[in-house]
């Protein structure tokens, strides 16, 4: 009897006639790619509010979230697949030879909401007010954009920037998702207009906004692109709180949060909800740096410092805190998986990534001991009292310290307070961090250059060595010279004089979400591609 | 009235002053993103951060009785706007909840004071001071998370006046009123059995159940609406404190209320909103006790006749 | 049987140790719910005191080998998501929610206490100024004059029970100004005038020693609400600060978060506030049926 059976088993016909089979009878699964279906109204949690309605003067994804859907940009990423720069506004572009001069054709026939064309005056005007604000207008970004010369338009459809050297990221600046497309006009008038209101040429016209509740958006009959947005409108709903921002999601409330969870609301939203929900994930542009005050004793030695960074076992904590937290990815200045990013096989080499923890630890009680601290020295820990990822930074950090024998107290302030402290530095150590839209070396380093020329460098220092590698990358038209440029700056700040580093890791973004939601892709930055023109509800 | 709202307007913008941080810096720096000196020194001239302090107390007292509170040194928006949005849904919130402590109170206090010292006294007790023991913020977690895990359902996210959709209104409302009304009912249970008991003590009493009256009739009659006075004074200073109080549960419920917009508008250093906010409090504080006062005065018999 | 006096305490009379213990005996007789909250706070003292020699492990303790692990033999209470112990932290919690509870509503009625007697016995001007004050402070929401002094002050230990004591002032001040009122019209307190003492030893020898009983009562009824705002605070971030233990800074954050998949994270904190405070609240409670039933507390 057995024999029977294997042999039919083993037989060949027996397998072509069973794969026949299981296609016949199984039912045709659809093809990957489903057609987008237009309608419903896109209900998503923002977990605070928004300051002030211009994109040039804010930083927060609270504005983001809800405003970007209303207005374009120059450039932007491809939504499925960053880092890759495609045109919003802009049709076309050229860059010449020595890279001075960057020309953009306009796309015809996009309208503001309002009725009224854009055109290249329109550029012109918004980036005027981003690099060249008039008196009493804030723009954030402004330096990053001090390269720029002038901003020309020849004729209604061409915009052309004269820049003053070359720069390898200016391309990706421009696709900044903080880079609204404003009317001349409204400018001209009042430049401090779209503080308090919205008139763009986005997907979406703006519906109403109740502070503190909710805003919403409704679909642009008019936008340049046909067929699009799908959705009919939105609604942002604010949820200050972590809790009934998940509980949101979770009971199908909110289809969305945007921004990210951490695995444990991840995991009881999945097990709530089953296969309703989706589970998005990317590494994040975002980290944690510990900053030390160089100034202050016994922190301007620089074997304390490197002893500091070679008592945190960073590897042993990219296990243990992924599990609680956001915080999961060893990596240098540059996040790990990025372009520039540092390979790990030269990154264990560096001071305090070392796969030893032990002998780290020893090499750091050595260090102690002979820069004369002693044992049970005490000092304190100032950090934000938010409690992802920063409390739970803090208590990781404070207890690899404990384990070389320092004695740290955690001090945990409210924003105001802790900025104050870490610009007057009026603290020994601290937990700051850093998150941006990109993985731009010149954005991602301007934190480490000295103090004087960096006024968000918090940890008191100079080195003009650092400051002309970071000019040089800057102008590093050659990828693989920028690379040498960049692995000898990063060696210099982390390893050979510790001037602060990232203690820990790198976050991972964890976006659970209604298995109705479609066609938004998750990126390293919870800032761009968050114009929902792509967005659709299946039923 | 007055003065009183003078000194907590003086008190509270000095004090604002004093505390550390600069609404400028923290919303620049709260993104981790780069802006220059010379920007935030034109925001500051903006909000008007660079006169004096003299003249900005004055310019903004200056406003006060035309109601006009200045704008929000945040959003830029009229503090009697952002505070509008908020305030139907505190004070519906603070009537709901002392609806609901007066209808657990009364009853169970009044129980506890005719079987005085009996396990029905003990029982209703022990119910109410748990009231004031358990944290109310972790009852709001537990009534969300069961609601969640359970029912796969949430109350609704966004407010909705009462006038315009009674329904979702309540769906949203009752939960929080419970759980604060609960909390509230612990101090007006105690209260309702000591006035109960002193009353039941006193001589038209022992006169009304010599009389062979009925113990209901007796009570409901005589002792509850003797009884009801210093109740109606506890219930209305609690009151108060529930419009801009409730700060942890409407971060647990997500409630767009006064409490969350005071804990915002002082961690964001918008003085403007803080000290606005700050009076508005005090005001209810003030008028509130002014009408127990007044209903004192009309209910007591022994006060009216003096 | 009615009380309706106030019992006279006399200033020796309160140094005498067997006066206490007497009353305390016949207290938990009478007043059995009264006592049990005693016992219970008891029960918190002896822990607190003893933290070092119960706990099974450092509270500091971090083991990332075993987070979020259920109750077990070897932890009694499970681990948090630091792999700390939980039932080690409960009890060094005690130590903190006890030290933050007497400190601050000690010295919360205690200077409520002088305010209202000051107030009570100079009258007048003083009197009004006091009181005006005294308004002022109780016109904000508990809550809210806490989180003002905490971002004057910063979080931390001392700055909370500051942040605490703050409040909690102006009531005791207030309930210890009406009962001061009603003792400056008594004939002792005219007799030791005539004698021609001075008002600070009236103050101190006849007023004080007479408001005892509000004073008492005030101070448990405190001690409740203090530990209850000192979650409240670490709940909102701005209280005792990682890693220290503290019941509140337990409830916080990982505590919701992993509510579902470790449920002890949250339950023994949320439990250990809630007896606690409703021992002080059933021992405060039956304290005032003994002493002064008609006292109303703000």
């Amino acid at each position: 009897m057995l024999i029977l059976v294997k042999k039919v088993t083993q037989c060949r016909f027996t397998k072509v006639l069973f794969a026949v089979g299981t296609l016949l009878f199984c039912p045709v699964t659809a093809n990957a790619a489903e057609t987008p279906r237009s309608g419903g109204e896109l209900v998503f949690a923002i977990g605070g509010t928004p300051p002030s309605f211009d994109g040039h003067r804010e930083t927060t994804f609270a504005m983001i979230h809800p405003v970007a859907p209303h207005y374009s940009t120059l450039l932007r990423f491809d939504p499925q697949n960053y880092p890759k720069i495609v045109g919003d506004v802009a049709e076309s572009w050229q860059v010449s030879k020595d890279g001075l001069t960057y020309t953009f054709k306009i796309r015809q026939g996009i309208q503001f909401h309002d009725g009224s064309a854009l055109t290249a005056k329109d550029v012109k005007a918004t980036y005027d007010k981003i690099i060249f604000p008039p008196k009493g207008v804030v723009s954030a970004r402004q330096a990053t954009y001090a390269i720029v010369d002038k901003v020309e338009t020849p004729d209604v459809q061409t915009v052309i920037f004269r820049l003053k050297h070359s720069s390898a990221s200016f391309l990706a600046n421009l696709a900044s998702p903080w880079n609204f497309i404003y009317k001349a006009d409204l400018l001209a008038k009042d430049p401090r207009w779209y503080e308090k209101n919205i008139m763009g040429s986005g997907p979406f016209t703006f519906g109403e906004y109740v502070a503190g509740s909710h805003w919403v958006g409704k679909k642009n009959p008019n936008y340049f692109m046909k067929g699009r947005p799908y959705l009919d409108g939105y609604r942002a709903v604010i949820i200050r709180d972590t809790a009934p921002r998940v509980a949101a999601v979770r009971s199908g409330q909110a289809l969305i949060e945007f921004r990210g969870f951490n695995p444990a609301a991840r995991d009881d939203i999945v097990r709530t909800a089953g296969n309703q929900v989706v589970v998005q994930e990317s590494p994040w542009v975002c980290n944690l740096t510990v900053t030390i005050n160089n100034e202050k004793k016994p922190f301007d030695d620089v074997r304390v410092r490197r002893a500091l960074t070679l008592a945190i076992d960073r590897w042993g904590a990219s296990k243990a805190l992924s599990q609680i937290s956001v915080m999961k990815y060893v990596g240098g200045l540059l996040r790990p998986g990025s372009e520039f990013a540092i390979p790990e096989s030269e990154l264990v080499k560096l001071a305090g990534f070392g796969k030893d923890i032990e002998a780290s630890r020893k090499e750091a009680r050595r260090l102690l001991k002979e820069a004369g601290v002693p044992e049970g020295f005490s000092f304190t820990l100032k950090n934000r009292n938010v409690r992802e990822p920063y409390e739970v930074t803090g208590v990781y950090v404070i207890d690899q310290w404990r384990q070389i024998g320092l004695n740290v107290n955690h001090v945990q302030q409210e924003a105001g307070a802790y900025f104050n402290d870490f610009r007057q530095g009026n603290y020994d150590a601290g937990i700051d961090f850093s998150c941006d839209f990109m993985d731009d070396p010149d954005l991602q380093l301007f934190k480490f250059v000295s103090s004087n020329k960096s006024p968000v460098n918090y940890a008191r220092y100079n080195d003009s060595v650092l400051d002309d590698l970071y000019d040089k990358q800057s102008r590093a038209t050659d990828p693989k010279e920028r690379l040498k440029l960049l692995r000898e700056f990063e060696r210099r700040v982390i390893d050979e004089k510790a001037y602060q580093f990232p203690p820990t890791l790198w976050w991972q973004r964890i976006v659970p979400h209604s298995a109705k939601l479609k066609g938004w892709k998750i990126s390293p930055s919870h800032y761009v591609n968050q114009d929902l023109r792509d967005v659709w509800i299946a039923q | 009235m007055i003065p009183t709202l003078f000194g907590v307007a003086v008190l509270i913008f000095f004090l604002l002053r004093v505390v550390p941080g600069d609404i400028v810096e923290l919303k620049y720096a709260g993104a981790g993103t780069y802006a220059p000196k010379e920007a935030l020194d034109r925001e500051r001239a903006q909000l008007g951060l660079d006169q004096p302090i003299w003249k900005q107390f004055v310019t903004w007292i200056v406003g006060i009785p035309r109601l006009d509170f200045g704008t929000s040194m945040w959003t830029g928006q009229p503090i009697t706007h952002e505070i509008a949005i908020r305030l139907e849904l505190s004070i519906q919130l603070a009537l709901m909840a002392t609806f609901v402590a007066i209808l657990i109170s009364i009853p169970l206090g009044a129980l506890a004071a005719l079987k005085q010292d009996t396990w029905i006294d003990y029982c209703v007790r022990i119910f109410s001071i748990a009231g004031l023991a358990i944290p109310s913020f972790w009852l709001g977690i537990v009534i969300i998370l069961a609601f969640v895990i359970y029912f796969r359902w949430l109350p609704p996210l966004t407010f909705t006046s009462f006038w315009v959709d009674p329904k979702a209104n309540l769906t949203q409302l009752i939960w929080p009123a419970l759980a604060v009304g609960y909390r509230y009912s612990a101090v007006a249970t105690r209260m309702t059995r000591s006035a109960v008991l002193e009353v039941l003590r006193e001589d038209y009493i022992r006169t009304a159940r010599a009389k062979g009256l009925w113990e209901r009739a007796v009570l409901v009659r005589h002792a509850l609406k003797n009884a009801l006075l210093p109740v109606i004074t506890v219930l209305g200073l609690e009151f108060a404190f529930l419009v801009g109080g409730l700060v942890v549960t409407e971060q647990v419920f997500n409630l767009n209320g006064i409490g969350k917009l005071f804990v915002e508008a002082i961690s964001q250093r918008d003085y403007t909103m803080v000290q606005s906010l700050v009076l508005l409090t005090s005001f209810i504080f003030i008028f509130v006790n002014f009408l127990v006062d007044l209903i004192n005065a009309c209910l007591d018999p022994r006060i009216r006749y003096r | 049987m009615a009380r309706t006096s106030v019992p006279i305490f006399t200033l020796p009379a309160i140094f005498r140790l067997d006066l206490w213990v007497e009353a305390s005996f016949h207290f938990s007789r009478r007043r059995p719910l009264g006592a049990v909250g005693a016992a219970i706070i008891g029960l918190m003292i002896v822990v607190a005191v003893l933290a070092g020699f119960i706990s099974p492990y450092d509270p500091l303790a971090t083991d990332y080998g075993k987070l979020l692990q259920a109750p077990s033999s070897s932890h009694w209470f499970g681990t948090d998501s630091f792999g700390r112990d939980v039932f080690t932290r409960i009890i060094y919690g005690s130590r903190t929610a006890l030290w933050i509870g007497f400190a601050s509503s000690f010295m919360g009625a205690t200077l409520g206490a002088l305010i209202g007697v000051t107030s009570a016995y100079f009258g007048g001007k003083i009197d009004l100024v006091l009181q005006r004050f005294m308004d002022l402070l109780l016109s904000f929401p508990l809550i809210i004059l806490a989180l003002v002094v905490v971002s004057l002050l910063g979080s931390g230990m001392t700055n909370v029970i500051l942040a605490i004591t703050v409040p909690m002032i102006p009531r005791c001040a207030l309930v210890v100004r009406s009962s001061a009122l009603a003792l400056r019209e008594m004939p002792f307190v005219e007799a030791a005038r005539a004698l021609g003492f001075g008002p600070l030893r009236i103050i101190v020898r006849h007023l004080v020693p007479n408001v005892m009983a509000p004073y008492l009562i005030m101070l448990t009824a405190f001690l409740g609400q203090a530990i209850l705002l000192e979650a409240s605070l670490s709940f909102l971030g701005l209280g005792v600060a990682e890693p220290q233990a503290a019941w509140g800074l337990m409830l916080r954050g990982a505590a919701v978060e992993f509510a579902e998949r470790a449920p002890w994270m949250a339950i023994y904190p949320g439990l250990a506030i809630s007896l606690s405070v409703f021992a002080f609240n059933l021992f405060g409670d039956s304290l005032r049926d003994a002493l002064d039933p008609k006292l109303r507390l703000p």
